[in-house]
């Protein structure tokens, strides 16, 4: 078979230009398609990090905007295979112009001591830690949050609360990195809560539990679950990686978005492919007759035009996969980025997922004319003029 | 003199199969445009039925949502003599003091179910709202456990029907009642006593947030700039209108990432369209040489095959028309910015298809602009000797 290989290719490379237009227009097309794949990869099939499998988030069963009282952490901690649990209260308030989306970043009301236990993928020199453990006013903010606003260690923020309510000032005592988007502040709880109006503490919004194994955190998730079953404020405590999932989900409904726009962009690479191909053959009918009178088959006839489709789809895949990637570490770097479950930029599956895809939409493409071609009789095409 | 346009017509239905795969193409780019700015644009009409022009909210300073606002009942008293404010059929003024939360209502299995607002007000609180109306049942009585659901909530779960109980803050509540907002986002909510719900939630005196009726538009506006700059009050008005329309931000990212899919997939069917109409050239490379003996200038030729780009792709947008339009009243839902649910419909309007055809013959203009102008270039005798 790969004997006609060179005539494959040549013959895909006699009209250059429809051929170099017919891969750029699948290549662009595929590239939609190799990032919905890599997100479709990372909220549904992939396996959560290893620091991230460790890490379980418990929450009011009804919403994350209904508190659950702070005397539940002692209880948590007591729970067999968990290592260290932090109240995690998403902050909200507001920090210069609200109206201005890039001032909308995430601020966390944390226990210092343990978030980087808890976030092992957190990399922070040991000085700051310190510092931050020390102030009882002191924040930490991530490397991508200081990029966008020029902070440095050191620097004071003022945030006024909402969900808390009061007015805020904090100190940066340490910038974070971590593998993913980190637009992100972290500050001490104890500094909130006693700001706060007596009848308003001892409310927490999450904890996040660092676990022994992975594999207990089905058990451990019910077992917390179980001991709150009773009362008024009922838990629901899931993994890092489904909490990340449910939280995006609220935005729409994610699976059907991803499997939509797949669907729509591999339908009309299939109708660009098909169009080439047509077009190709048509010009070819009398080479076609030639090349029967030489002794080809009806059968290799059909697969030089099966390959010159998949060869041609093959380069607009691959192409296509190049540029998701980029477009992925947008996606990655882009404020929704710090939601999502981590995705590596480069991963065999996803690139095999496309490239097999786009070989697919190429013989699929292209059966129609290659079975017309291989049944033409002779004589027909010979006399045929195009 | 320019090329009769019946010329391009007819070229595009002998060449049927290559311009049906083209428009289909672009069909497909189009309607996935049209489907994500359907969506957006049904959440925004919803929100905008939802609001009353003379209503006022009142939150407390710095809130962004009911959700997260506290109103206390002192608070209440001097609101509700405030000037501009109308009067009910009680001779009372038309204000309300509404307690907010958020419940779960548990679908056929664990993904299915969903967080929905639970709104607890007074009986002027209904009076109000002139776009709701009761459906069936009755509403909810004061003092009793009872609560009454949106249409939009009742039609989309088996549990949430009427004689069935549904479980939030320290108990089970019956449901007495359905009520229709005319397409308004309270379709989508839970209504409970005031008193009930406020004292279940240990929050009878400091609530969520107060609306009022203004007796007219100048009054609700003068209403807003009153209750703000009013110090000893504290707190933040603005006019229903405006609250809802902030809401419409959390369609916000789906906007912008289906744009850009669109812009992304519109590329592509230009270099395919492209590809199409330089093939159109090359057959016809005889007929262009023809067409310039006959005394057709290159500015005809040009715009002749511009045309045929431009009619191919605006058949492309009106077959991506027909394909978005089953989506039109299909219902969906999305979280809104206080977590819960705001159900709505896909809505397709004739000035959306009318974007989405418009958008689709640009791209396929675009993508015939080179092709055309290698026609219009062609020398005479080279032209006739082709093909």
């Amino acid at each position: 078979m790969f004997r006609y290989l060179p005539l494959v290719l040549k013959n895909s490379w006699r009209n250059k230009r429809r051929t170099v237009l017919t891969v750029v227009s699948i290549g662009i097309s595929m590239c939609l398609l190799g990032v919905m794949i890599a997100m479709f990869h990372a909220f549904y099939l992939s396996n959560p990090s290893p620091e991230q499998a460790l890490r379980l988030v418990t929450r009011n069963r009804v919403s994350f905007t209904v508190f659950i009282p702070l005397s539940y952490r002692d209880q948590i901690e007591h729970v067999p295979g968990v290592r260290a649990v932090t109240v995690a209260n998403w902050f909200g308030g507001v920090y210069k112009d609200d109206r201005d989306p890039k001032n909308n970043f995430a601020r966390y009301a944390v226990e210092p001591e343990k978030l980087f236990r808890i976030f092992a993928e957190y990399r922070m020199p040991e000085d700051q830690q310190k510092a931050f453990q020390r102030d009882r006013t002191a924040c930490v903010v991530g490397r991508d949050l200081a990029n966008q606003f020029h902070f440095q260690v050191g620097d004071r923020i003022n945030v006024t609360g909402s969900i808390f309510p009061g007015d805020y000032e904090f100190t940066i005592r340490g910038i974070f990195d971590s593998p993913r988007n980190t637009e992100i502040m972290y500050f001490n709880t104890e500094y909130m809560e006693q700001s706060l109006p007596e009848a308003r503490r001892g409310n927490v919004i999450m904890y996040y539990i660092l676990i022994d194994d992975p594999s207990h955190s089905a058990r451990i998730a019910k077992a917390i679950d179980a001991i709150f079953a009773n009362s008024t404020a009922q838990t629901k405590t899931e993994t890092a990686h489904a909490f990340g999932v449910a939280f995006l989900a609220l935005l729409g409904n994610i699976k059907m978005f991803l499997i939509g726009i797949s669907a729509a962009v591999m339908f009309t690479v299939l109708l660009v492919s098909a169009n080439t191909m047509a077009m190709s053959a048509r010009e070819r009918v009398r080479e076609v007759g030639i090349l029967k009178t030489l002794g080809f088959t009806p059968g290799s006839i059909l697969g030089m035009i099966l390959g010159e489709a998949t060869a041609i789809s093959i380069a607009g895949g691959t192409i296509g996969y190049l540029i998701s990637t980029l477009l992925l570490r947008l996606v990655v770097k882009s404020p929704f980025g710090g939601y999502m479950p981590p995705m590596p930029i480069f991963q065999v599956p996803v690139a095999l997922a496309c490239i097999f895809t786009a070989a697919a939409i190429g013989v699929m493409s292209s059966l129609v004319p290659a079975m017309g071609a291989s049944r033409i009789p002779i004589v027909d095409a010979l006399r045929s003029t195009d | 003199m320019s090329i009769p346009f019946a010329y391009n017509l007819r070229n595009l239905v002998v060449r049927k199969t290559t311009t049906i795969m083209t428009a289909l193409g672009i069909a497909l780019t189009v309607a996935v445009l049209l489907a994500i700015l359907a969506l957006v644009n049904g959440l925004r009409s919803t929100l905008s039925i939802s609001a009353d022009p003379l209503h006022v909210l009142v939150l407390r300073k710095g809130s962004d949502s009911e959700l997260v606002s506290v109103f206390l009942r002192s608070q209440f008293q001097d609101l509700k003599f405030k000037p501009g404010i109308a009067v009910g059929r009680d001779g009372q003024p038309l204000a309300s003091m509404e307690v907010v939360t958020i419940m779960i209502l548990d679908g056929a299995d664990d993904s299915s179910s969903s967080n929905l607002t639970v709104r607890g007000l007074p009986a002027a609180g209904i009076e109000m709202r002139r776009n709701v109306h009761l459906v069936r049942g009755r509403w909810f009585r004061e003092g009793q456990r009872e609560v009454a659901v949106g249409k939009s909530i009742a039609d989309r779960f088996d549990s949430a029907q009427i004689g069935k109980k549904v479980h939030f803050g320290r108990g089970d509540w019956e449901i007495v009642g359905v009520f229709d907002a005319s397409g308004g986002a309270q379709s989508s909510e839970v209504w409970g006593d005031l008193f009930q719900v406020s004292s279940d939630l240990q929050r009878v005196d400091a609530v969520s947030s107060g609306l009022v009726t203004a007796t007219d538009p100048v009054a609700a506006q003068a209403l807003v700039a009153s209750l703000n700059d009013d110090q000893r009050l504290g707190v933040k008005a603005m006019l229903e209108k405006d609250y809802y329309d902030q809401q419409t931000s959390s369609a916000k990212p789906i906007e912008s990432v289906g744009l850009i899919v669109a812009i992304i997939m519109a590329i592509g069917s230009s270099f395919a369209a492209m590809n199409t109409m330089y093939a159109a050239v090359a057959r016809r490379a005889r007929e262009i040489g023809t067409l310039r003996v006959l005394g057709f200038s290159k500015g005809s030729i040009l715009s002749s095959f511009m045309l045929e780009a431009a009619l191919l792709s605006a058949f492309g947008g009106v077959l991506g028309c027909l394909l978005a339009m089953p989506l039109n009243g299909v219902a969906t839902s999305i979280g809104n910015s206080t977590f819960s649910e705001t159900a709505f419909a896909f809505h397709v309007t004739p000035q959306i298809m009318l974007t989405g055809v418009i958008f689709a013959v640009v791209l396929g203009s675009v993508g015939g602009l080179f092709p055309a102008r290698m026609a219009s270039r062609k020398q005479i005798l080279t032209a006739l000797r082709e093909g």
